[in-house]
């Protein structure tokens, strides 16, 4: 075995001075009953690099990958270039394979990352404050909802219609389980929804997707102002991190809280994780945030030098009172997320969200042209819903065959609701060429004639 | 100086170790790396666009924003920051890291070239089923593999790392005490048990209730049977625990929480001392995660990804969360929604975006068939092998808190330092001078002053022995009493001891531009 140094003397060895005559002896405390003889019997035995790779290889080859055909699929995962120098940086050793940075004289580098981190993700959205990373989007959102009820003291969350499916699912998991309420506004592919009126006295908080997972985009400022009228935060929802380059920040809408996927920065799709989950807020919620805080201090001599920090907050000290029980992050795609960012800069941040923008606005007019397709966002980022003369799903179904994926039909994510069959989300990015936009387009025309 | 002709050191400082300033505050290969935020050279990219075309905005009401504040940076600065970074950290692939409970094993390549592959990496989640067969075979032969060591009937994939796991196993259980119209409002968690049991009980609305352990270092049996009742729903316990130890009666404790009607969750942190030679399911579990990123080698990152899933029994396995992979016909599916054929309608619902860490899972995979059946159980052997050769090789010096065999950790408390003035801490800092991670201190909260290491079975009996020779020596420089050695150590680290009180009274959490003057 390829991974394990001990030869047979070792072995022999070590055993000799342990005082034990074999391995099995170092099982004693094992229950005689629950003891295996041998290795487990239908399993398969070890195999080289070169077998398991053709193995691996095999699976991968039933796939389409998405870069390898014209592909429009967005909702809440999104195919950007991500350069080179990203993933050669990653994998050095030195980063792959470091723990959690519990000591920080030999963990510097880890610490300082994510000290850039915490300042890129409040620098984006407009806050003053973000954490070291969480799971994903979606979770992340449910960790916002329980923040805000444990600053609010209330129990009763207000989603908007324009959230995420997923987010929305893992919210109310939690809530069915962990106790508290959540009231669902109705699916609003138009962005005409009246959030305001839900609002009372009881509520912890509004949470709303900015685009909303219809692609559409709104200032949320009025929204800000009567969630804070009622006592309630505001929650802001980014799943598309890249449309920070061109949009207000949620911050600037009078966000308390904002959370969001960061898989668009540095990160590919992997079918739907490891992803990125953001967390920003106020300086006066600090105490109250989940996950961990790196923060700056000094060492011994005076220099600057970087530690987790705050970590009353948190699982390992305050144990049932802690703030969250998320211990392992996203370390890593925080730093994918964080090289992607510094390689980009200001004016290539920009200037990449105003090209997602320039590609989505040829791509609705395009499609907006087909007849039979009408186009349902008037303010968008670089994702749209559109609707079509039949369900989605087949049309979709029709296209991967002829090699074009062509979006998400929104009965994937909303299977119980029939009246929203005949929408389909389309997204582009700096990825999508202009033939991509001909191939569906020509693709459409021909499959709803 | 550094490459932006900043001084980033308040003055020279001698190096501890030879008295000799340098004036850049660099030393050597060990270089002064200031903030990307002071490295700005406005207007530069390390990314070359097309220009974007100036055509009107459809943002309706939202304006596009203003300045941001993000550094400009060409791609040689970047690779050179991060690079000068990644040399300021210690890691697996530079040495010995016997963080207990936290199983820092090799980290092989192959893995992570599998996880890149088109096919794998560059697939998006909603894709049509059609189109990613091989993405759900893949994970379905994972499943296949985790359910078979495990001799569980189902896994909950989607956990993305071990406490989520946790919480989705805790949640299975609510769920379950639900449809037998019952609300058992307790769970008993042992007072070794990581901090994350507890958090995650309480996060799944429970009042959890500490269990004492023995004078063994094993959970005390008697206090544990005492408390259960019908307002227990269920035990949390570690095995092989946090003190290094297989919890000999776990049989008879399982049977008595199943008699109580309480379920029985395991926290798999530990899995990797027993992978294919025990199987929990032989032991009365009901739940446990398995954290990918010990067991099965999925790199930490720095503190992230991982991947957490959990296999249940077949009383949890119904409350399985979405979305699941079913076999349909020829092909594979994914049960995302309850109103999906092949979901049974009391499912636990979503836990995380999409289908899981598949990227973990990749790896895993790749891990587990470069193995096998035979070599994970040698995983196992010489896990625990290795740590019973610390225990052994250190327990006339350090003071072992527990009699032996352990199993994949060796624990030490402090007593060997017992009048020298010098704590744990302190000789652990001690050991970063000398060119090793320190072991996991101060956990288990059992013992005093405890020194928990897993060296795991990727390190080479000289590498262990390189150890206990500077651990050995350490010993005796801690017994002769020299305490001011160890007070100032590290001596030679990228930075010394850092102000933790002050992070935290006054936190600095992000740069913000100095005021001009």
């Amino acid at each position: 075995m390829r991974y394990l140094p001990l030869t047979e003397a070792d072995r022999r060895h070590m055993l000799d001075r342990i005082g034990v005559a074999s391995v099995d002896e170092l099982f004693r405390d094992v229950p005689a009953a629950a003891r295996l003889a041998g290795p487990i019997a239908g399993l398969p035995s070890h195999q080289g690099e070169l077998e398991v790779e053709r193995h691996i290889a095999a699976l991968a080859a039933r796939n389409v990958a998405a870069g390898s055909v014209p592909s429009f699929l967005g909702a809440g995962a999104y195919r950007h270039h991500v350069p080179a120098t990203v993933d050669h940086l990653i994998q050095r050793g030195e980063f792959l394979t470091s723990y959690t940075p519990y000591q920080p004289e030999i963990t510097q580098g880890t610490l300082q990352y994510l000290f850039e981190f915490q300042t890129q993700v409040a620098l984006i959205t407009g806050m003053e404050v973000a954490n070291a990373s969480l799971y994903d989007g979606a979770t992340a959102c449910a960790e916002a909802v329980m923040m805000a009820n444990r600053v609010t003291r209330r129990s009763r969350a207000v989603l908007s219609g324009g959230v995420h499916p997923h987010y929305r699912e893992v919210v109310d998991t939690d809530a069915h389980y962990v106790g508290f309420d959540v009231v669902i506004a109705d699916p609003d592919p138009n962005g005409t929804e009246d959030l305001e009126a839900l609002i009372d006295d009881r509520t912890s908080c509004v949470v709303v997707q900015n685009p909303s997972v219809f692609g559409q985009l709104k200032d949320l400022s009025a929204l800000a102002a009567a969630c804070h009228a009622k006592g309630a935060l505001l929650v802001v929802v980014v799943t598309e991190v890249v449309s920070l380059g061109l949009v207000t920040p949620p911050g600037e809408m009078g966000a308390d809280i904002v959370v969001g996927e960061g898989q668009g920065l540095g990160n590919g799709l992997t079918f739907g994780g490891p992803y990125l989950g953001l967390f920003a807020t106020r300086d006066r919620f600090v105490r109250q945030m989940p996950g961990r805080l790196c923060g700056q201090t000094v060492d011994a001599d005076g220099r600057r030098g970087f530690v987790l920090t705050l970590s009353t907050r948190e699982q390992h000290i305050r144990r049932e009172k802690a703030t969250s029980n998320i211990c392992t992050n996203s370390g890593l795609c925080a730093l994918a997320f964080s090289i992607h960012l510094s390689l980009l800069g200001e004016t290539g941040f920009t200037d990449l969200a105003r090209l997602n923008h320039a590609k989505a606005i040829m791509l609705a007019e395009r499609l907006a042209a087909v007849p039979g397709i009408t186009v349902l966002n008037g303010a968008f980022f670089n994702e749209i819903t559109i609707h079509l003369p039949r369900p989605a799903a087949a049309i979709v179904d029709v296209l991967a065959d002829r090699g074009i994926l062509a979006g998400v039909p929104v009965s994937r994510l909303y299977p119980d609701r029939p009246d929203l069959a005949e929408l389909l989300l389309v997204a582009v990015t700096e990825t999508t060429s202009d033939g991509d936009v001909a191939a569906l387009v020509a693709g459409l025309e021909e499959v709803i004639r | 100086m550094n490459n932006t002709g900043r001084k980033t050191a308040p003055e020279a400082t001698p190096d501890g170790h030879s008295g000799f300033a340098t004036l850049s505050g660099n030393r050597a290969l060990m270089v002064e790396e200031p903030l990307i935020f002071e490295q700005d050279s406005p207007g530069t990219s390390g990314v070359d666009l097309p220009e974007p075309p100036t055509a009107a905005l459809r943002l309706g009401a939202v304006a596009p924003r203003g300045r941001i504040g993000l550094p400009g940076l060409s791609e040689p600065t970047v690779v050179r920051h991060y690079t000068r970074l990644s040399q300021k950290n210690y890691a697996i692939d530079t040495g010995l890291y016997p963080l207990g409970s936290c199983t820092m094993k090799h980290n092989p390549r192959l893995n992570e070239k599998l996880a890149r592959l088109p096919g794998l990496a560059d697939i998006h989640p909603l894709q049509p089923v059609k189109t990613v067969q091989g993405a759900l075979a893949l994970i379905d032969e994972l499943a296949g593999w985790l359910k078979a060591l495990t001799g569980m009937p189902a896994v909950a994939m989607s956990p993305g790392a071990g406490a989520h796991g946790e919480f989705c196993g805790m949640l299975t259980i609510r769920a379950a005490l639900a449809a037998r119209g019952e609300s058992r409002p307790r769970v008993l968690v042992p007072e070794s048990a990581h901090g994350t049991n507890p958090a995650s009980a309480a996060a799944c609305g429970f009042i959890v209730d500490p269990i004492p352990a023995n004078s063994e270092g094993r959970v005390d049996v008697a206090a544990l049977l005492a408390r259960l009742g019908p307002d227990v729903a269920a035990i949390m316990l570690t095995n092989p625990n946090t003190c290094g130890l297989f919890e000999r009666d776990i049989i008879t404790i399982a049977d008595a929480v199943h008699q109580a009607g309480a379920y029985f969750y395991c926290d798999g942190a530990n899995f990797n001392a027993i992978v294919g030679r025990v199987r929990p399911a032989d032991l009365g579990i009901d739940a446990m995660h398995i954290n990918l990123h010990k067991t099965f080698s999925t790199p930490h990152g720095g503190g992230g990804p991982g991947a957490g899933p959990v296999v249940l029994s077949a009383a949890l396995a119904p409350y399985l969360p979405l979305p699941h992979v079913v076999h349909d016909g020829a092909g594979l599916r994914l049960v995302e929604h309850r109103s999906d054929t092949g979901a049974t309608g009391v499912e636990l619902g979503r836990m995380k975006g999409f289908h899981g860490q598949m990227g973990m899972f990749i790896r895993a995979l790749a891990y587990i068939l470069s193995h096998g059946a035979d070599g994970l159980r040698q995983v196992a052997n010489d896990a625990v092998l290795n740590a019973n050769y610390l225990l052994a090789s250190l327990g006339d010096v350090m003071t072992g808190s527990f009699p032996g065999p352990c199993m994949h950790e060796a624990l030490f408390d402090d007593r060997f330092l017992k009048d020298t003035g010098i704590t744990t801490i302190d000789f652990a800092k001690a050991m970063i001078d000398e060119g090793y991670h320190p072991m996991t201190m101060y956990f288990p909260l059992v013992v005093h002053g405890a020194l928990l290491f897993e060296p795991t079975e990727t390190e080479s009996r000289q590498s262990l022995d390189q150890l206990i020779t500077v651990l050995r020596g350490l010993v005796a420089r801690a017994q002769a009493g020299d305490v001011g050695f160890f007070a100032d150590a590290p001596r030679l680290t990228p930075r010394r001891r850092l102000d933790e009180t002050a992070a935290a009274r006054k936190p600095v959490l992000r740069w913000v531009p100095p005021v001009a003057d």
